[in-house]
């Protein structure tokens, strides 16, 4: 699956797509693939304020859980819910399925994310 | 993973068939061995409602033969091997003297002084020296381990029997559960033993190694989309909904038959064997400790390793976890002190920080309908 030109990605193997100061994230094709069959995402309650490179909650398959990196910080406005009794579309669509919205507090931190062919490099290595 | 490491993994006679067919490869017990194919949960509901095929060709094959065969098997399983027909196999634990596993293994009664125990992979070099060994000393019987003259492929689900049943001129229907029979599988001379590790009914077959693929490919040719190839990631989630242990986590050298909930395959009227003294010691003082069955009864999936508490203190530890693709539960294993063993009692499990709450229940989490293929009934209270 080509990794869309239009996201942002982090070496954590998650994906950004920032509109105004609103950052949505999830993870990439290649996360969903190691993994395997996801069963549980656990997030945040809206509100909360999470903190880039901290972890803001977990994503369980079947055979191991990960936990799941802040890739910019701000406060949380909206979880994807759907995922509460649908965790498999992480699996068969990950580029559509955002998890978390947040309001990112400092626009800066997205000069370190990756674009899409330096993500693919990562996977590749 | 290093290429030194990479390069010294072995690999099955199946190894080339599993890379084409785009199997996930991961090392397992010195072993490179497909975890996965379509998916755990994918492969993990076509054996319960249909069929999957699985390369067990890692696990190792030592069989002992001669004169003094059934006495020596006597000695170092734990089982009754007297009782077994030709043609049958038993479950049973081979023990240290302190009724510990070294390993578990299944034994097959191949003649009257003919065995061969199939053993796990990461166990077969341990368990043949020690075999070697307590034979050498105490009967008249050679020790050979013929693990490289097989290859093992499992096909278990409520459409095994019929799938196989096109590949072969052999009655299967004449093969009891936990018998084996010979005859040839798409042409090729095989064991056919009604066994496995999946809670289904099922057959693994041990094939000469150049013919495997030719087996491989015949089976999930003749199941025509109703039998997939699965990894050793539905195989473990299968035995654990099974409540089947494996040697590592749930059993090991640290961990009695008896506290295992493994009584049943100790031969106490056999006469001795390695372990049977501290195994009566432990019958008759009463064990401390048992390993129990558990669901969790919160959100969270209770891995191995996690703590088990009891009004706040540590009482136990997971020995096997995860979120069953066919109950859609999570649940597991755990030694926990013998006051918390019995079925409906609350324990915590800490999860990553959060105490979530967990019950004990019976073994097994699921058991097949006993009628044969037809509609499958969970029996998760059973």
């Amino acid at each position: 699956m080509p990794y869309p030109t239009d996201l942002k990605y982090t070496k954590d193997h998650e994906w950004i797509r920032i509109s105004g100061d609103i950052a949505e994230i999830g993870i990439t094709d290649f996360a969903q693939d190691q993994l395997g069959d996801v069963v549980f995402v656990e997030l945040p309650e809206p509100g909360r304020t999470i903190k880039a490179g901290e972890s803001f909650g977990s994503i369980e398959s079947v055979k191991a859980v990960s936990e799941l990196f802040a890739p910019m910080s701000g406060e949380v406005v909206e979880v994807n819910p759907s995922l509460k009794d649908h965790p498999e579309v992480v699996n068969s669509k990950p580029h559509e399925t955002w998890m978390v919205k947040v309001r990112v507090s400092d626009p800066k931190e997205a000069g370190s994310l990756l674009d899409s062919a330096q993500y693919d490099g990562i996977t590749r290595a | 993973m290093t290429d030194t490491a990479a390069t010294s993994l072995r690999t099955t006679p199946l190894h080339a068939r599993h890379r084409a067919s785009g199997a996930r490869m991961v090392p397992y017990a010195g072993w490179e061995m497909p975890v996965e194919y379509s998916g755990i949960t994918d492969e993990h509901m076509a054996v319960r409602t249909r069929a999957g095929v699985f390369d067990v060709s890692h696990m190792g094959e030592i069989e002992i033969a001669g004169k003094g065969a059934l006495e020596a098997v006597q000695r170092i399983s734990s089982n009754d091997a007297s009782a077994l027909k030709v043609g049958q196999a038993q479950y049973a634990g081979l023990l240290t003297p302190d009724g510990t596993f070294i390993d578990d293994m299944l034994v097959y009664r191949m003649a009257s002084s003919h065995f061969m125990l199939v053993v796990n992979a990461a166990n077969a070099a341990k368990d043949y020296a020690w075999i070697s060994e307590q034979v050498k000393l105490a009967s008249d019987a050679a020790v050979v381990d013929s693990s490289s003259r097989y290859a093992l492929i499992a096909i278990q689900g409520p459409a095994a029997r019929d799938v196989l049943q096109q590949l072969t001129a052999v009655d299967l229907s004449d093969i009891r559960y936990y018998w084996f029979s010979y005859g040839e599988v798409a042409n090729a001379r095989v064991t056919i033993s009604r066994t496995g590790y999946t809670g289904e009914d099922g057959y693994e077959i041990f094939v000469p190694p150049n013919m495997a693929d030719r087996v491989w490919q015949g089976l999930i040719q003749a199941g025509r989309g109703d039998v997939i190839p699965c990894g050793l990631g539905a195989r473990d989630t299968l035995r654990l909904e099974a409540a089947m242990r494996l040697y590592g986590n749930d059993i090991d050298e640290s961990t009695t038959a008896l506290e295992a909930g493994l009584g049943w395959t100790i031969g106490w009227k056999k006469g001795d064997f390695i372990g049977r003294e501290r195994l009566l010691e432990q019958k008759e003082r009463g064990i401390t400790r048992a390993l129990v069955g558990f669901e969790v009864l919160e959100r969270g999936i209770a891995r191995q390793g996690y703590i088990v508490t009891s009004g706040g203190g540590e009482v136990g530890k997971v020995t096997s976890g995860t979120q069953t693709p066919f109950l859609k539960k999570a649940v597991g294993m755990a030694y926990v002190p013998v006051s918390l063993s019995a079925p409906g009692t609350q324990v915590d499990i800490d999860i990553r920080g959060r105490a979530t709450r967990a019950q004990v229940v019976p073994f097994p989490f699921y058991s097949r309908s006993r009628s044969g293929p037809g509609p499958l009934i969970p029996a998760p209270g059973e």
